[in-house]
């Protein structure tokens, strides 16, 4: 597929029943230049082409109402019917973003953490929050990933950026016999990508609130090994104008941008030079 | 000889024998049936089949319970009402609709006639507005009844073709550490019903993806055994796609969830009172909540907006399939024939009468030309919709239900629609109440920490943060501010990408002024709901009512409710704020007694820009506090008071001619860039409104109480602090910007009172001059956090 103008970067945002966070995620993209399309499922798999798209994103609800485990149906689903599609999506290096429940899709896929290729049964898990509950609030994230991640290429690393979380099952889990060799191997393939952290870029090593689901090593975000698969719990979508900020009316002048918006460009730019 | 003949076919029908009952009998078959019909009303449905030579079915006379319940056809509103004054006919005619009415305003596109209230907005859109009670099911079931509360309006928004963009929920509950050796039977602890409540809102709007941004908490003692839940939602429609033109020969399709036994009798169950025996006979009139159902209808319906395939369109709510078949029909001045075997059912077994009846959830009504029929299947089928064809609108205003090619009801729609008028006597005594005297508490920081932790002053975060206030990433004014969760005034939402317009919903509700005269109540409230709109930057308001009150057959009840309509005129009138919707709730008793009675007033304000949106903390240490207003001697029914053990008697009032002059010369400073910072007068006064703002941010406060504009007779330190007066503001402005600001205010009450200070403390000289409060703002925030943490 030969690109040539913003314009022409395709990008697919994809829903089920109960996905809701659709609109905001194509209006950050379209913001871009981009052309980003809202597509159910069900049409998908009827008359569209997923390798006519490059990009695809998996945006946050609560697809299929979250009955099972967050996100477990949609996985299912998706990975039954689009199987060969997905596989040849993610190893032609086609970027795809999971945001929130997309995120616990993306997990649920196995498309992350991926160690060795999509996997067959999830490597890690979107657990219930501890303290348990659901709660929308912002928080700090810092930037770990050193370079391999392509949805953060314009954020250096250690910079801490402000992002709203709007969840209950956001505890990003390992299973405890694993959990330390698949940190190591997180950090030795790069693709931790955002830790909850405190203002001043402190890990929050677990503490409630800095940590706002209990999440191991206070992972908020990560990506597969080429770096071209991203799932995060936090909403960058929301984080995308100044007005979106939980203190922009301290400002004379309202920014026109939030840090959200450079997981976006990061992406944008990745699919302007590639194609 | 039994009164209840089954009829010889093959399925459950019943003939109700009623030709021959008299009085006792006829209220003995309202009472079997569970159809809540009196006496009067009995004899005239009797009197109604005797011209028509023949008895009814089940099916008939459910259908005529429903759609004349409270709940459906708000006959008390309706109805004629003695009082010492004369008879008023129709309050909502007298009062409500009436102020609107006499306003005409350009903006308002439909009132109170669809199932929300619709207002221009921008460009060509509109915004629509309801809000709902859903207090008889969470009483039962706190959750469902919330979360069906919540599904319910955002269908009502469904209804006019908008697509839900906020949602607001104010919540009245019993003390949450209520003794429970003193809970009658059958009535559930206060802290269970909250818990229940909160949770059933949450699940419903963040599942369906609507932000819920604005709220009220309340605690009274009468909510005990009368949960009040208020549930809210605004939308946006493009306004040219607003269609209500159901023809003859249109489909009649039924669209979302399946059919169950669950919601049976919702309507009349809700519009009585409720006893010991609720929770077993009235369990099933709870509907059971599926969000994601609601969702998917949600899509498919903003689809056939668009693309202008229907012709009409309804929500299935209170009495089910029977009330929302035959309105539709009579709003277009039509008839239907309904099909009952075409309803898709959750379950096989239900008799006609249950189908027609049931309010199951996430159901809607549409009627479609039959040549676009294929292409509105197709809509829902792509999302997973169930549709139905379950009847055709006919020219012949009879509504006519059939059940496997028998028919089980005929009825003339007229009649159905047209039942007889409530009568009431209204008869209001004031209550013989004083005013307290008691010395000048010496700890005023003691004071006012008993009263941040009052319930209904304490933050309400844990609850709020359990709703998603940010999804579809609008929310431009959020319920908390910033890192201290600061309480906005009221939430601002920018709807649609190429406009910087935004949309302002506010409530106000002040239910302890009720008890000394609801008419202030509502004045108040009024005030309350705009002034908190204000506050922010908004302007242009439409206001919705909300009344939950006790049983409208008892006199002094229904005498409250009319002095709080007089003051609903007045004011609505007063501050050119229409009334766009309203709904209210009545019957509110238990065996605790009837509720407080609870107005609620909703605003909804429109500000030109966003980005002049003024929030509530502090901004800038050396700015200048202002407080716009006049303080009265009105503690009556202040959290002062009451948190003193008082009521009281002087209830603040609202003065309308300085009040609309304040609201103007807020927004014109506003609209300068003069206001850095604004917070209402509220709860708790002076004192914790300055509190607020403080310990929102990480700025100090002095404030000197000498300098506050007020009455002759307000003369203590107390009195300053914690007056509830209306209509007052508390405003940073910048040093350089205090002229302009004092110009503009120069037909209004209004003093420097203080300033923004580098340290985080609130630091309060007396009217004498001496210190009364010098205290950490960090510890107040932490006390204020402390009692409903969650």
């Amino acid at each position: 597929m030969n690109v040539v103008n913003v314009e022409d970067v395709r990008v697919l945002v994809m829903r089920v029943g109960g996905t809701n966070c659709d609109a905001e995620t194509k209006r950050a993209f379209d913001e871009l230049g981009a052309k980003a399309e809202v597509v159910h499922f069900n049409e998908m798999a009827k008359t569209k082409n997923l390798l006519d798209y490059n990009a695809l994103v998996f945006p946050g609800g609560f697809s299929y109402g979250d009955y099972v485990r967050a996100g477990a149906i949609w996985a299912t689903g998706t990975l039954t019917r689009l199987k060969a599609d997905l596989k040849q999506f993610v190893d032609e290096g086609r970027p795809i973003l999971g945001i929130c429940n997309g995120f616990q899709v993306l997990v649920e896929a196995g498309l992350l953490p991926a160690f060795n290729g999509i996997s067959e049964i999830p490597e890690a898990t979107l657990a219930t929050n501890i303290p348990i509950g659901y709660r929308c609030k912002w928080v700090y994230v810092r930037h770990e990933n050193r370079g391999n991640c392509i949805f953060t290429k314009n954020i250096p690393k250690g910079k801490v950026i402000r992002i709203p979380v709007a969840h209950g099952e956001g505890r990003f889990l390992f299973s405890k016999e694993k959990e330390e060799e698949y940190l190591q191997k997180l950090i030795d393939n790069d693709q931790l990508v955002f830790r909850y952290c405190n203002k001043d870029g402190e890990p929050a090593n677990g503490e409630f609130p800095t940590n706002p689901n209990g999440a191991y090593y206070d992972i908020a975000g990560i990506c597969n090994p080429s770096g071209t698969v991203f799932g995060l719990m936090p909403h960058p979508e929301r984080a995308f104008y100044g007005w979106h900020l939980p203190d922009w009316t301290k400002t004379e002048n309202v920014p026109e941008y939030a840090d959200g918006k450079l997981v976006f460009e990061s992406v944008m730019d990745y699919l302007k030079k590639r194609f | 000889m039994s009164r209840y003949v089954k009829k010889d076919v093959p399925f459950e029908l019943v003939e109700i024998d009623l030709a021959t009952a008299d009085d006792k009998e006829l209220l003995q078959i309202s009472n079997k049936m569970g159809i809540g019909l009196n006496l009067n009303e009995m004899k005239i449905v009797q009197n109604y089949f005797s011209k028509k030579q023949r008895n009814p079915t089940d099916v008939e006379l459910q259908t005529i319970g429903q759609t004349w319940s409270e709940h459906c056809y708000h006959k008390t509103f309706k109805g004629n009402i003695k009082t010492c004054s004369g008879e008023v006919r129709s309050l909502f005619k007298t009062y409500i609709a009436k102020a609107t009415e006499e306003l005409d305003p350009k903006w308002c596109i439909s009132v109170f006639e669809d199932n929300a209230g619709i207002i221009d907005f921008d460009k060509n859109y509109a915004i629509a507005a309801k809000v709902e009670t859903h207090n008889h099911p969470s009483a039962i079931e706190p959750f469902g009844g919330a979360a069906t509360g919540t599904g319910g309006v955002i269908r009502d928004i469904l209804a006019v073709w908008a697509d839900p963009i906020a949602c607001t929920d104010v919540l009245c509950f019993g003390p949450l550490d209520y003794d429970y050796n003193k809970l009658p039977a059958g009535t559930k602890h206060p802290k269970y019903v909250y818990r229940g409540v909160v949770a059933g809102i949450g699940s419903y709007g963040n599942n369906m993806g609507i932000p819920t941004v604005n709220g009220a908490i309340n605690f009274d003692e009468s909510y005990v055994g009368n949960v009040v839940v208020y549930c809210g939602c605004v939308g946006l429609l493009p306004t040219d796609k607003f269609v209500k033109n159901t023809q003859k020969g249109d489909v009649a399709l039924l669209v979302g969830g399946e059919t169950g036994r669950d919601g049976i009798h919702g309507v009349t169950f809700a519009s009585a009172e409720l006893t010991k025996e609720s929770e077993e006979i009235s369990r099933p009139a709870v509907q059971i909540a599926n969000p994601i159902e609601e969702e998917r209808v949600k899509r498919a319906i903003n689809k056939l907006r668009d693309s202008g395939l229907a012709s009409a369109i309804t929500d299935i709510g209170g009495g089910g399939i029977s009330c929302g078949t035959g309105e539709m029909a009579e709003r277009s001045n039509l008839g239907i024939h309904v099909y009952l075997e075409k309803i898709p059912l959750k379950y096989q077994g239900l008799a006609p009468w249950e189908i027609y009846v049931s309010e199951s959830q996430e159901r809607m009504l549409l009627s479609v030309p039959k040549e676009n029929l294929e292409k509105a299947l197709e809509v829902f089928e792509n999302e997973n919709v169930t549709a139905a064809q379950i009847g055709t609108f006919t020219d012949d205003n009879i509504l006519t239900v059939s059940y496997n090619g028998h028919k089980v009801a005929e009825l003339d729609i007229d009649f159905v629609f047209n039942p007889p008028k409530f009568e009431g006597t209204a008869q209001w005594q004031p209550p013989t109440l004083k005013e307290p005297t008691f010395a000048e508490p010496v700890n005023l920081t003691e004071q006012l920490v008993g009263l941040l932790q009052m319930p209904n002053i304490a933050s309400k975060e844990s609850v709020i943060r359990s709703y998603d206030h940010e999804v579809k990433g609008n929310t431009a004014l959020k319920p908390l501010q910033n890192k201290y969760g600061g309480p906005n005034d009221a939430a601002v939402i920018k709807p649609l990408s190429d406009s910087w317009k935004g949309v302002v919903i506010s409530c106000g509700m002040n239910t302890n002024y009720g008890k000394i005269d609801p008419y202030w109540m509502a004045a108040s409230g009024i005030d309350e709901a705009i002034r908190n709109n204000i506050a922010v930057g908004g302007r242009r308001i439409a206001l919705l009512d909300n009344f939950t009150w006790g049983n409208p057959q008892k006199p002094d009840r229904l005498g409250g409710l009319v002095r709080a309509c007089e003051a609903c005129y007045d004011y609505s009138k007063g501050f050119e704020a229409p009334f766009i919707s309203g709904k209210d709730s009545l019957y509110n008793e238990s065996p605790m007694g009837p509720v407080t009675p609870t107005l609620l007033i909703t605003a909804i304000g429109i500000i030109p820009d966003i980005r002049k949106t003024v929030s509530m903390d502090l901004k800038q240490s050396g700015n200048t506090l202002y407080l716009v207003g006049k303080t009265y001697n009105e503690l009556g029914g202040s959290h002062y008071y009451q948190l003193n053990g008082y009521l009281g008697c002087n209830v603040p009032q609202v003065r309308l001619e300085s009040a609309q002059k304040t609201f103007k010369a807020i927004t014109a400073a506003i609209d300068n860039g003069y206001i850095r910072a604004c917070h209402d007068l509220s709860e708790g006064g002076l004192a914790v409104a300055a509190t607020e703002m403080a310990f929102s941010s990480d700025f100090g406060v002095t404030l000197d109480l000498g300098k506050v504009v007020r009455s002759e007779d307000v003369c203590r330190n107390d009195q300053v602090l914690f007056s509830e007066s209306n209509t007052r503001f508390l405003v940073e402005v910048p040093q350089n910007r205090r002229a302009e600001f004092e110009a503009l205010m120069k037909d209004v009450d209004y003093a420097a009172v203080g300033e923004v200070s580098t340290e985080p403390k609130l630091v309060v000289s007396g009217l004498d001059g001496k210190q009364v409060i010098d205290a950490d703002l960090a510890q107040l925030r932490k006390r204020w956090k402390e009692p409903l943490r969650g």
